[in-house]
């Protein structure tokens, strides 16, 4: 069994609340005494059956406003995969809580209001999950039962979709009509929208295939720590520990160290009490190399034969995420798998209108806004384009005068 | 690219052990903050897996409210003995002796919440910058949004309005003087994935966690576990019965469910066919609604 994490873009007007309950009372992963909490709140629906979404909703200040303003994660389970949901705010004031649930999420369920079809959000919410290279898409037709279960309304809709998801880039798109108040489609099919033949919600999640690359041409390992005991039975061992980002790694593999540019070939590969042939992607594990060369956390080992690019100069997507905006002349930090050294965006080359996808030249970087940069770091970083290699082109930008997580960087090219 | 994926077990695994060697790499003195639970325990494995053959780059540190069961003393005794790691012990009575909590009175008298006050004179004492802790995410509604690194004021609080944004596994434990970080690496993990992978690890777990017989009293609505610690009058009236605990923490605020669940095998099946979740058996939880958020925000683990 395996995990699949996902993030619901929508608002709450959209019932997204209300269909992460749906799926969860629905899936029978509501417990009694939440259960009994749920039914003794006053909070319900106009014809008197409980609000579902009320599960969703954790901090006080959400309750008493109503509204999600942070990322929540809830877990449930089938025989068949365990789920991660990330439930993030669909709020354009809330774009970088968005961005933060979606940076994990290996399939977005957008959602969209069957009465008012494809709207500024709904472009808005579609950009974002291009941008953060989530694999998979489903887009949710919600409230079908306020349009009489009618088919050409559906079909109107994903017609309408298909233009936008050309435009922002979106692949791997699976559209299903639901009413999440009235539970339609999302667990069980529905009678009432028997002209769709494809599965529930659910049952998609369930079978939805995820891709994993475990090409050795980009095996990446990041690393965190150094495993020295340094006693007596002991004295010479010295391990990498780290967690292969991508890829993987066998024993015999040559690979280089980054940014030095060292190469040896791997001589074991250990995990606890277990010595390993090979490591996969997302495995921890400690190597060892057949040479003695200086390696220390912050260095990243990768196969010769792929190696990622290495710049102290990137051009990059941004998303700012702090109330102070951005400051051009100031020293930034950047952390960048386990290396944080300094930097500074040297330039904004344009922000982009996530509403309408028009490119903005104002550069005045603010909260909530996205845009492409280019970014000066102290020294080089071994990265790989966001677009190709999620894991090892992410990074965030800390303020050091704060040391608050102030934007999300995706990373694009080299700048020569 | 393939259709390759790790087992559900072996991806919260190799996460949490990540975010362990984060800590290792990112703190000046990181500690590991063990109850004696199931979680903490499993904490202890995973940090076994994470640093082993070298020693943990931290030490454990158990804050005593001196109500505990003894089959928790007993076993982490044992366990540090074993692993050969340092254990740092805070004690609650030593923070009632120096003033600076006052013991409860009444019935439901427990010093639960007493132990935020020497938790977080430890944690200064020591100067950890960084404290592990075995909470998930799936416990509570307010847990359910709170970060991997939990960044902490310098009186120990939680502001859920100003949590930085975790993205990807980029961990930022940036912190200033005098404020800390709270770090949770079983986020992400089920109280039926930590049931399961205890069972596939074969870890060691105190005995209270399995069915055994005791002499308990009912208390709004819940078993609790007869001893000196509770506050008992006339009207409670002890019965022997067939028990175990889901949570292992103070003695006067830990419910028992009445089970014969003898085997792990067992307590799988009854927790994955079970209807009421964990922390529905903490008392300390059922004062009000918000009764987590508060205490999270006042320093809580």
């Amino acid at each position: 069994m395996d995990i699949l994490k996902f993030i619901t873009a929508g608002s709450v007007d959209d019932g997204k609340s209300t269909l992460i309950g749906r799926l969860l009372y629905d899936s029978e992963a509501i417990l009694v005494d939440q259960l009994e909490a749920l039914h003794a709140s006053n909070r319900k629906n106009d014809d008197g059956s409980i609000d579902l979404a009320i599960l969703t909703d954790g901090l006080k200040a959400e309750r008493e406003q109503g509204i999600t303003i942070d990322v929540a994660y809830k877990y449930f389970e089938t025989d068949k995969r365990k789920f991660i949901i990330a439930d993030a705010p669909g709020h354009i004031q809330y774009t970088r809580n968005m961005v933060t649930g979606a940076s994990n999420a290996g399939l977005a369920i957008i959602l969209i209001d069957a009465r008012k079809g494809v709207i500024e959000q709904t472009t808005r919410h579609s950009f974002l999950v291009s941008l953060l290279q989530i694999q998979q898409v489903v887009v949710a037709v919600n409230k079908m039962d306020m349009v009489d279960y009618n088919e050409d309304v559906f079909n109107k809709i994903v017609a309408d979709y298909k233009v936008l998801a050309g435009k922002v880039g979106l692949k791997n798109i699976t559209y299903i009509p639901v009413s999440a108040l009235k539970g339609d489609n999302i667990v069980y099919p529905s009678a009432k929208i028997s002209w769709y033949t494809g599965d529930s919600l659910l049952t998609h999640l369930e079978n939805v295939e995820l891709e994993i690359d475990d090409a050795s041409a980009h095996a990446r390992l990041p690393v965190q720590w150094v495993v020295r005991p340094q006693t007596d039975e002991l004295h010479d061992y010295r391990g990498y520990a780290g967690r292969v980002s991508s890829g993987s790694f066998k024993v015999n593999d040559k690979v280089t160290v980054l940014p030095s540019g060292f190469s040896s070939t791997i001589s074991k590969i250990e995990f606890y009490d277990k010595e390993l042939k090979e490591a996969l992607a997302g495995k921890s594990v400690t190597v060892h190399l057949a040479d003695n060369i200086d390696i220390s956390r912050g260095d990243i080992i990768v196969n010769s034969a792929g190696q990622p690019q290495l710049s102290n100069l990137i051009e990059a997507d941004l998303c700012w995420m702090d109330t102070r905006p951005l400051d051009t002349t100031l020293t930034y930090l950047v952390q960048h798998n386990t290396k944080t050294i300094r930097c500074k965006i040297s330039e904004v080359l344009y922000k982009v209108n996530i509403n309408t996808l028009e490119k903005d030249y104002d550069e005045d970087f603010k909260l909530n806004d996205i845009g492409r940069i280019v970014i000066k770091t102290a020294e080089p970083l071994a990265f790989d384009p966001y677009q190709i290699n999620k894991a090892n082109g992410g990074a965030i930008i800390i303020d050091s005068r704060t040391n608050v997580t102030v934007g999300a960087l995706m990373l694009r090219q080299a700048v020569d | 690219m393939s259709k390759y994926r790790l087992d559900y077990l072996d991806e919260l695994e190799a996460e949490a052990i990540y975010i362990l060697r984060e800590v290792a790499g990112q703190f000046e003195k990181p500690a590991l903050l063990f109850s004696g639970g199931k979680d903490s325990i499993t904490l202890v494995h995973l940090a076994l897996k994470a640093f082993r053959p070298g020693k943990f780059p931290f030490p454990l540190v158990h804050i005593d409210t001196g109500h505990n069961f003894e089959e928790t003393i007993t076993y982490r005794d044992d366990m540090i003995a074993r692993i050969g790691e340092k254990l740092i012990v805070g004690h609650v009575q030593d923070s009632i002796d120096e003033g600076k909590v006052i013991e409860q009175k009444g019935k439901n008298a427990s010093r639960n919440a007493l132990q935020t006050v020497t938790l977080l004179d430890t944690i200064a004492k020591h100067q950890f910058d960084a404290c592990i802790g075995g909470a998930r995410r799936d416990e509570e509604k307010a847990r359910a949004k709170e970060r991997i690194f939990s960044v902490r004021d310098e009186f120990g609080q939680w502001d859920p309005k100003r949590q930085r944004p975790e993205l990807w596994n980029i961990y930022n434990g940036k912190i200033h003087k005098g404020e800390n970080v709270r770090v949770f690496p079983i986020s992400n993990w089920t109280e039926l994935d930590v049931w399961n992978y205890i069972r596939r690890e074969n870890i060691a777990l105190p005995t209270i966690y399995f069915a055994h017989q005791r002499d308990c009293i009912t208390r709004n609505g819940q078993l609790m576990a007869a001893s000196p610690f509770l506050n008992m009058d006339a009207d409670d009236k002890i019965e022997n019965k067939n028990v175990r605990f889901r949570t292992v923490g103070d003695m006067t605020c830990t419910a028992a469910v009445e089970s014969y669940a003898f085997e792990i095998d067992d307590i799988i099946d009854e927790i994955a066919s079970s209807k009421i979740s964990e922390r529905g058996a903490r008392m300390d939880d059922k004062v009000s609604e918000a009764a987590m958020e508060e205490r999270k925000k006042g320093g809580y683990f």
